[in-house]
């Protein structure tokens, strides 16, 4: 299968009410060319799972701003004001996680985990209606995996096999995203023939990857 | 002093805490700058729970690499010898007691050392980010911050603010000395001698036991 098709035709498939993971962490590794691409295409009612809420200029910030969500999961939304505007006037329903959390529940969803146990969140908000486990006398909340629609990753190098390398610090969540969408789609910021990358250094595996837009 | 040279006070006494080739992360805001204190002969792993260990200094404006930031989202640099990863690796390194410090600030701390640092309820919702698996996690916890905020007592009985941990914080590091949590409680062990004993304790709600004040270090 031809795994490389347009940002256009990437962004076509995703519909209204959707649930849609965004890899980067304050838009860094974030595939902004695809959230442009929504943000013109307008779709609706979108539930977004992403490290944090970008800002409201960069990242998945501009689907905010453009009144595109309905939900969003997340473990920070400090930098992007309209993020916390939108929340406080019940706009948007906002899931505060803590990122090691949310990125477990993201693994299990996309590992075929029924969840994960963490002491993370005990005693406070987060465990509130939650089930705890215990273990040999230790207590764990149990994290329900996530899974979504889609996954939008940000590679740095990607080979037409959907391989992915990523640059400094932008990996962050995208490694683990790729395993948890029923649609996953990567943005190449820079794109390669296969055999270009060294098998040796591949990060994210291209069997995980449908879809590869161009930057 | 000025706030300025309050928060280099506290960063440089925090930085007394650091131990020859740990791991370490470092909250946003004044935690930041106790990278800037780190004692002579003494190496540290900083990490950055948004994918790697290494954390160097800010770049030069020619030596900008658009693709590192740290965790607050500024650009930073990777030292030789460093490495990037995911976040799951990042937060197993966190959850699973592979980071030996963390020094974070905080908005309240109690006598039990409870800790609440991610939300105002109706004000101020940033969210906890990576601070709860930190405080989990980490091997030892310190809260750096200023001892009051303007005034307020920051150091309470109890907390009244959503916790973001309960029972995690080991050691509480303001301009006005530093304070160990015990299981019977808060014990002033070290002082800026420009305070004096009660007046550290009129700015700080919950009991001190100050049966062993040495002078702070500096």
């Amino acid at each position: 299968m031809d795994k490389l098709i347009s940002i256009e035709q990437a962004v076509a498939k995703v519909q209204n009410g959707a649930t849609v993971m965004f890899g980067g962490f304050m838009a860094n590794g974030t595939a902004e060319g695809v959230v442009d691409a929504l943000v013109a295409r307008n779709v609706q009612n979108l539930t977004i799972i992403c490290n944090d809420s970008g800002y409201i200029d960069r990242g998945v910030g501009k689907l905010i701003v453009n009144k595109q969500c309905v939900k969003l999961i997340t473990s920070h939304i400090g930098l992007n004001k309209e993020t916390g505007r939108q929340m406080t006037a019940g706009e948007l329903e906002v899931v505060l996680t803590p990122q090691g959390t949310l990125v477990e529940q993201i693994r299990a969803g996309g590992y075929g985990l029924g969840g994960v146990l963490t002491r993370t969140g005990i005693g406070t908000l987060v465990a509130e209606g939650k089930q705890t486990v215990d273990v040999d006398g230790v207590i764990y909340l149990l994290e329900k995996p996530l899974r979504a629609d889609f996954a939008i990753l940000g590679g740095s190098k990607v080979d037409k096999a959907g391989n992915i390398t990523y640059k400094g610090s932008t990996n962050n969540f995208n490694n683990i995203m790729a395993t948890a969408a029923d649609v996953v789609i990567v943005e190449a910021e820079e794109l390669l023939e296969i055999g270009e990358i060294d098998p040796n250094v591949v990060i994210t595996p291209g069997i995980f990857i449908d879809y590869i837009v161009q930057k | 002093m000025d706030k300025d040279q309050m928060q280099d006070f506290i960063a440089k006494r925090v930085a007394k805490e650091l131990c020859h080739n740990s791991v370490v992360n470092l909250g946003i805001g004044l935690p930041t700058r106790v990278a800037n204190f780190v004692p002579e002969g003494i190496t540290v792993h900083f990490q950055s729970e948004n994918g790697f260990v290494g954390l160097g200094p800010t770049p030069a404006p020619e030596d900008i690499d658009p693709n590192i930031i740290n965790a607050g989202g500024q650009l930073v640099t990777i030292l030789p010898g460093g490495m990037f990863f995911d976040s799951a690796t990042s937060f197993g390194i966190i959850r699973g007691g592979h980071v030996d410090l963390t020094v974070l600030g905080a908005l309240q701390v109690d006598a039990k050392g409870n800790i609440a640092n991610y939300m105002i309820p109706g004000k101020l919702v940033p969210g906890m980010g990576g601070a709860m698996d930190l405080l989990s996690g980490a091997k030892k916890v310190i809260v750096a911050m200023e001892h009051t905020a303007k005034g307020v007592a920051k150091i309470l009985k109890e907390c009244n603010l959503p916790l973001t941990a309960v029972s995690a914080v080991n050691l509480i590091i303001t301009e006005m000395g530093v304070i160990e949590v015990k299981s019977d409680g808060l014990h002033l062990i070290e002082i800026n001698p420009e305070y004096t004993i009660a007046q550290v304790q009129e700015a700080t709600e919950a009991q001190l036991n100050t049966d062993n004040v040495a002078e702070m270090k500096s």
